[in-house]
C-alpha cells in the first residue's frame, strides 16, 4: 500500500511527463475500443441486413445450386417439394429462381443473374410489391449499385436475353419499376429482380426455384430430398471470415498502437532510473531495500496504465459514446467491395473487450516497468547517491 | 562490549579498483564510537571521509577487517538486514540535502516514519515535533524548490531526527551553506544531541562544523592521524 501512495505521488509530481504517457496509453485504448467496436458493429449491423434483406430465417438451397459455379448455375433448380410449397402457401417462405442473363443498357452488354421473386412477398424487405402491375410489361426492380453501374433510372425500359429451361436464346424489353437502396451488395450487384412467375415463363420452369427463403424466427427445418438447409451459420460464413480477417488486421493495428504507448512508458522508466539515482540512493540511505525501490518503480510504471484507464474513461468515454449514438459514416467507395457494409457504422463495445484491453495495458506496462526497473536492484547505494542530476 | 560502545571499526580497509590497479581509501582503520558522542571525521578531500561514513551506514562493505554498528558485524549483515539497520536505527544528512522532489516539507519528514508502518496519528506528532525542532513549523507544505538552502538541510535534519534515531551520520551537512545557515543547522544538531542523545558522527573539512566538534578524527590518506577530544 505504501509503495502505491508514494509511487502515484511520485507520478503526479513528474508532471507533463506523466500526462504524456498517460494520455498516449489512454489514446492506443480507446483506439483499441473503438476499432473493435467499429468491427463488432459493423458485425452486428452486416448481420441484421443480411437476415432482413437476403437471407431471413435461413435458405434452402437446391442441390445442385451453387452461387459460385456458372456452369452448374442453370441447372440448379427444382420443382417446390410440397413441404416447402406448404410454408411458401402459408407465408412461412418465399421461393427465389436464379438465371443468367445479359441486359444491353445504352446499347452495352452487360452479364446479369436475373432473379425472381413473388412481388407479394414479405419475408425480406425486398420492396418485391414494385414490381406488381401491368401484366403485359415485365416490371423490374435493382439495387441502387446495379442502377449506378448501368445508368438506368426508374422507368427506363432495358433488353434483358436469357436462355430458356432448352438452351434457347429469347429477349424481350423490361421496365425498371424501382431502385431500392440497401446495405447488402449481394443482392444487388449484377442483379435484376422480376417477378417470379414471369421469369418461370420465361424460362419455361413452371413451379420451379433456385432457393428458399423462409421467415425469420423459424426454428425447425425439416429435411427435405433434394434440398438442402443453410442456416445463418453457413450464411454468415462469408461474413464471419471477412470479420475475422479485419479482426486480425485491427490485431495488428492494436499491436502498433500499444508497442508505441509501452516504449514510451519504457522510455520514461529508463530516462527516470537514470535521473533519478540520486533518489534512488536516498530511498535506500533511509531504509528501504532495493527490492522496495524496484517494486516502487515498477509500480509507477504500472500506475500509469491506471491513470490511462481512468483518462480514457474521462475524454474516451463522452467521444465512444457520441460515435454509438450518431455513428461512423463508411467512405463511399466501400460499396463497391461488394462486402454487406453499412453507410453509417454503430460501434459496439463490448465490456469484454474494454476488460480484456485494461488488463493487457495493466500487464505490459507493468512487464515494461519492471525490466529497466531492475537495474536498480544491481545498483550501489553508494554510487546512486552520487548521482549526478535530481 | 562496552554498553555505550555503538560503533567499533577493527583494521578497517577499503579499496576501490582504478584502471589496472586498486586505490586505497581507508587503510587498517582502528576506532570506537560512543552513545551520544557529537563526533567529527576531518580531512582533506579523498582522505575517506565519506568512504568510512558509508561503512558505518552500512551503504558499503570493507574490503578487509570489520565495522561493528550497534552490535551488528558488516561481515555478517546481509543488504537486507543492512537496510533494516539503517531504517530503524540511523538518519543520515547530505551534503546536496538529498530530499524528494515532489514531496512537500511535512511528507520529507515523514517519510522515515512510513518505512517503520507507524500509525498516522503517530507519525504526525513525530514529524510536527521534527519540524519543531528545527524551526520549520511554518513551512509543512512546501516543496523542496520553495526553500532556501538553510531550510532544506533543516528539513534533511528532521528527516534524519524523526524517528530519533541512536546514530545519525552528516556528510559535509553545511558545505553548502553560508556562515549563519550553518551555524544555525549546528545549534540545532547540537540541542538535539543534548537532549535526546543521539549520537552525530559528521565527515567534514568545514571549520564552521569543527568548531563545534567535540571529538575530532582527522583522517590522512586513510589512516587515523589524530583523534582528540576538543569539548568536554
Amino acid at each position: 500500500m505504501l509503495a502505491f501512495k508514494l509511487a502515484l505521488k511520485n507520478l503526479i509530481g513528474a508532471g507533463l511527463r506523466t500526462w504524456l504517457n498517460v494520455f498516449v496509453l489512454s489514446l492506443a485504448l480507446v483506439m483499441i475500443v473503438f476499432q473493435s467496436g467499429i468491427i463488432h458493429g459493423w458485425d452486428l449491423q452486416a448481420k441484421i441486413d443480411m437476415t432482413e434483406w437476403e437471407v431471413g430465417g435461413g435458405e434452402y438451397w437446391h442441390n445442385l445450386y451453387d452461387p459460385y459455379d456458372p456452369l452448374s448455375l442453370n441447372d440448379g433448380h427444382g420443382s417446390l417439394p410440397s413441404e416447402l410449397k406448404k410454408l411458401y402457401n402459408d407465408g412461412q417462405a418465399v421461393p427465389v429462381l436464379v438465371t443468367q442473363a445479359s441486359v444491353y443498357p445504352e446499347g452495352r452488354m452487360r452479364n446479369i443473374l436475373l432473379k425472381g421473386i413473388d412481388p407479394s412477398q414479405n419475408i425480406v424487405k425486398l420492396p418485391a410489391s414494385l414490381m406488381k402491375g401491368d401484366s403485359l410489361v415485365i416490371n423490374a426492380l435493382i439495387g441502387n449499385r446495379m442502377a449506378n453501374a448501368t445508368r438506368l433510372n426508374k422507368n427506363d425500359m432495358v433488353t434483358v436475353r436469357w436462355r430458356d429451361a432448352n438452351g434457347t436464346f429469347d429477349a424481350t424489353e423490361i421496365r425498371i419499376a424501382g431502385i431500392f437502396h440497401t446495405n447488402v451488395a449481394s443482392i444487388d450487384n449484377n442483379q435484376i429482380w422480376i417477378p417470379l412467375d414471369k421469369l418461370q415463363k420465361m424460362t419455361g420452369l413452371d413451379g420451379n426455384a433456385t432457393y428458399i427463403i423462409l421467415k425469420q424466427g423459424i426454428t425447425s427445418a425439416p429435411t427435405v430430398p433434394g434440398w438442402i438447409y443453410k442456416g445463418h451459420d453457413i450464411l454468415f460464413s462469408e461474413l464471419d471470415t471477412i470479420i475475422k480477417s479485419k479482426s486480425i488486421g485491427g490485431l495488428v493495428l492494436y499491436i502498433i498502437l500499444l508497442s508505441l504507448a509501452l516504449l514510451a512508458v519504457f522510455d520514461t522508466q529508463v530516462l527516470s532510473i537514470f535521473r533519478r539515482e540520486k533518489e534512488i540512493g536516498t530511498y535506500i540511505a533511509l531504509g528501504m531495500t532495493r527490492w522496495q525501490v524496484v517494486r516502487l518503480f515498477t509500480i509507477e510504471g504500472a500506475m500509469h496504465s491506471i491513470l490511462s484507464v481512468v483518462a480514457g474513461a474521462i475524454w474516451g468515454m463522452p467521444l465512444l459514446y457520441l460515435v454509438a449514438k450518431y455513428g461512423f459514416a463508411m467512405p463511399k467507395a466501400t460499396e463497391g467491395y461488394g462486402l454487406t457494409i453499412a453507410e453509417k457504422i454503430f460501434p459496439v463495445y463490448s465490456l469484454g473487450t474494454i476488460i480484456t484491453m485494461t488488463i493487457i495495458i495493466l500487464v505490459t506496462t507493468t512487464i515494461v516497468s519492471y525490466i529497466p526497473s531492475r537495474k536498480i536492484a544491481g545498483m550501489k547505494p553508494t554510487e546512486a547517491l552520487r548521482g549526478k542530476v535530481q | 562490549m562496552n554498553n555505550a560502545e555503538i560503533i567499533s571499526v577493527k583494521n578497517l580497509t577499503k579499496k576501490f579498483p582504478m584502471g589496472l590497479g586498486e586505490f586505497t581509501a581507508l587503510n587498517g582503520i582502528n576506532l570506537t564510537f560512543f552513545k551520544g558522542e557529537f563526533a567529527g571525521v576531518v580531512g582533506p578531500s579523498g582522505s575517506g571521509k565519506t568512504t568510512l561514513l558509508n561503512i558505518i551506514g552500512l551503504l558499503d562493505n570493507p574490503s578487509d577487517g570489520d565495522a561493528t554498528v550497534l552490535g551488528n558485524s558488516s561481515k555478517d549483515l546481509s543488504v537486507r538486514q543492512a537496510a533494516l539497520i539503517r531504517r530503524k536505527h540511523m538518519g543520515f544528512i547530505f551534503q546536496t540535502y538529498n530530499l524528494l522532489p515532489v514531496y512537500t516539507v511535512f511528507e520529507n519528514a515523514e517519510f522515515p516514519l512510513l518505512l517503520l508502518k507507524m500509525s498516522t496519528g503517530e507519525r504526525k506528532k513525530a514529524v510536527l515535533d521534527a519540524l519543531e525542532w528545527v524551526g520549520l513549523s511554518d513551512k509543512v507544505r512546501s516543496k523542496p524548490a520553495q526553500l532556501s538552502g538553510g531550510e532544506c538541510q533543516r528539513v534533511a535534519i528532521a528527516r534524519a531526527m524523526v524517528k530519533r534515531p541512536e546514530i545519525v551520520l552528516a556528510d559535509e551537512p553545511t558545505a553548502n551553506l553560508d556562515a549563519d545557515n550553518s551555524h544555525h543547522i549546528l545549534q540545532t544538531m547540537e540541542k538535539l544531541n543534548k537532549e535526546l542523545k543521539t549520537t552525530f558522527i559528521f565527515a567534514t573539512h568545514d571549520d564552521k562544523v569543527i568548531s563545534h566538534l567535540k571529538r575530532k578524527i582527522t583522517l590522512i590518506d586513510g589512516k587515523v592521524s589524530r583523534d582528540e577530544n576538543i569539548k568536554q
